[in-house]
């Protein structure tokens, strides 16, 4: 029994305390003590029966918190009686779980916290490792989390959107620590798409392959970062890319178009081309026009600036970005690669030197100083040339 | 002995080799990043790196202002300012030790391939508890 399947039983075993009567935080956490002591004992002595023994050593981990608790003596008594068996299916539960998890009125923070937890069945430990904070820390976090849904059943239908958000989210914190994220992500997508045919959840779930193909391309020697066009497309994971295709394809038959399907439709564009030079621009813009029609993004219309900047020359490009807000992220790093492109390299420089400065990550900050360098470059150059040096 | 090093963007004497980074060549700020890898890697094998993390320029001065009101934002940094470009904690035997890790640290490559100079600031970390054997 490996770690990865053990988890794929806990969002089961949590319906299991639920259905038999425990509150969603009780069960919670009697099912995270019973995970952390599998763990550590099923190496060497690995039961027969792992679902069986989860919910045996996780119901007697929430009976004894609840008898040594006195405020819930009265729950106790009630849980004496034979509890009766819930019409749910597990799968049921677990799609329950998700929306649970991810419910709206947790900072979504907290939400990838509690998902991660309950339904990918991580320890806690290793959350705090993922998100590099102390355990303690996320301890706080996680209970923190469930006591602002506490009272929220298990039966009231949940907001899909809510949850592809936080699996989102998961994704994109990507790799630290011991855990791989953005795997986990993959994982959960996959989970929760067999659970329920929303084409949105085939869209992420396709998205989520398509960029994770890509991961091996994506960066270079200490963290650098690679941009798309120079990325060695020979390590991209084709299986990845031909099943993520496969369920994108599959989604958009059912024409109903999200946010996600058209993301993982210009990934797929992406993916599509076996060089930069044979990128299908023109089709990448029509699903940026999509994109921007279903979200009405600032951070959609700059990206799509990108790609109008490479369908239709420089100019369009920038002419596409005159509605961008400049004090959004990036929007500096966008500008500087357009008006390099435009011919303008005094300025760009300018301006990768000025992005590098609001970068949002090291990588990308030291990635733009590179590029604020090597245009600045090409000037000196071409002015020893001018000079005849 | 934990020490703190950190590195300014402002605030700190100028650098001896002060050029801004994107008037360097890519490859030149290639060799600079990779040394500060390199260094960072090498402690943490020898067991005298603890963490180092990157901030961004922007911040500001932040104080209480009375009951009731919301605290007073001084900021962004005004040019005059001291800011701090990112931090690293080690680890290591003496204040000697730490000095020499920092001399190297600010040794890395800059404009032309020389070495920055940069001036690094090294703070004692105070032990969290009264020595038991005084």
């Amino acid at each position: 029994m490996n770690e990865l399947l053990l988890r794929e039983l806990v969002p089961a075993v949590i319906g299991v305390l639920v259905r038999r009567g425990a509150d969603f935080a009780s069960a919670e956490d009697a099912v995270q003590d019973a995970l952390v002591r599998a763990l550590e004992a099923w190496p060497e002595d690995p039961p027969r029966d792992p679902k069986a023994w989860l919910v045996s050593v996780a119901w007697h981990r929430f009976l004894d918190a609840a008898r040594s608790d006195a405020s819930r003596r009265k729950r106790e008594l009630a849980l004496e009686v034979e509890p009766p068996v819930g019409p749910a299916s597990a799968t049921d539960d677990t799609l329950r779980l998700y929306f649970l998890c991810a419910h709206p009125s947790l900072p979504q923070a907290s939400a990838v916290a509690l998902t991660l937890r309950a339904v990918g069945g991580l320890t806690t430990r290793q959350i705090a490792a993922a998100y590099l904070v102390p355990e303690a820390t996320m301890a706080q976090r996680i209970s923190r989390a469930k006591r602002r849904i506490a009272g929220t059943t298990l039966d009231q239908p949940g907001d899909l959107g809510t949850v592809l958000r936080v699996l989102y989210l998961v994704f994109n914190e990507g790799y630290s620590g011991s855990v791989d994220l953005a795997a986990e992500a993959i994982r959960l997508a996959r989970q929760l798409a067999a659970l329920t045919d929303a084409p949105e959840v085939a869209g992420l779930l396709a998205l989520m392959l398509l960029h994770h193909a890509r991961r091996a391309s994506r960066t270079g020697a200490g963290g650098r970062l690679v941009p798309l066009a120079e990325q060695d497309r020979s390590l991209w994971d084709t299986n990845l890319i031909a099943e993520g295709v496969a369920i994108l394809q599959a989604a958009l038959t059912r024409d109903r178009l999200g946010e996600y399907q058209a993301q993982a439709a210009i990934a797929a564009l992406h993916a599509d081309a076996r060089s930069a030079a044979e990128t299908d621009w023109v089709q990448i813009v029509e699903w940026y026009d999509e994109l921007l029609a279903l979200t009405g993004s600032p951070v959609v219309r700059l990206n799509r600036a990108v790609a109008v900047g490479e369908a239709d020359g420089a100019q369009a490009g920038l002419a596409a970005l005159a509605g961008v807000g400049p004090e959004l992220a990036r929007y500096n790093a966008v500008l500087a690669h357009l008006t390099e492109r435009a011919g303008d390299l005094e300025r760009a420089a300018d301006l990768y030197a000025e992005a590098s400065r609001t970068a949002v990550s090291v990588p990308e900050r030291d990635h733009l100083t590179r590029e604020a360098a090597r245009v600045r470059q090409a000037l000196v150059r071409g002015a020893r040339g001018a000079r005849g040096e | 002995m934990k020490y703190l090093l950190l590195k300014h963007y402002r605030g700190a004497p100028a650098a001896v080799n002060d050029v801004p980074m994107d008037r360097w060549t890519p490859e030149e700020v290639d060799a600079h990043m990779q040394y500060m890898y390199d260094f960072a890697a090498r402690l943490e094998r020898g067991g005298e790196y603890v963490d180092g993390q990157a901030l961004a320029p922007e911040g500001a001065f932040v104080r209480y202002d009375g009951e009731g009101r919301p605290p007073v934002v001084d900021g962004p940094f005004a040019e005059t300012k001291d800011l701090i470009a990112g931090w690293m904690i080690i680890d290591v035997e003496s204040w000697e030790r730490a000095v020499e890790l920092a001399g190297e640290l600010s040794a890395a490559p800059g404009a032309g391939g020389r070495p920055i100079h940069e001036w690094l600031e090294v703070r004692p970390f105070l032990a969290d508890a009264p020595s038991a054997t005084e």
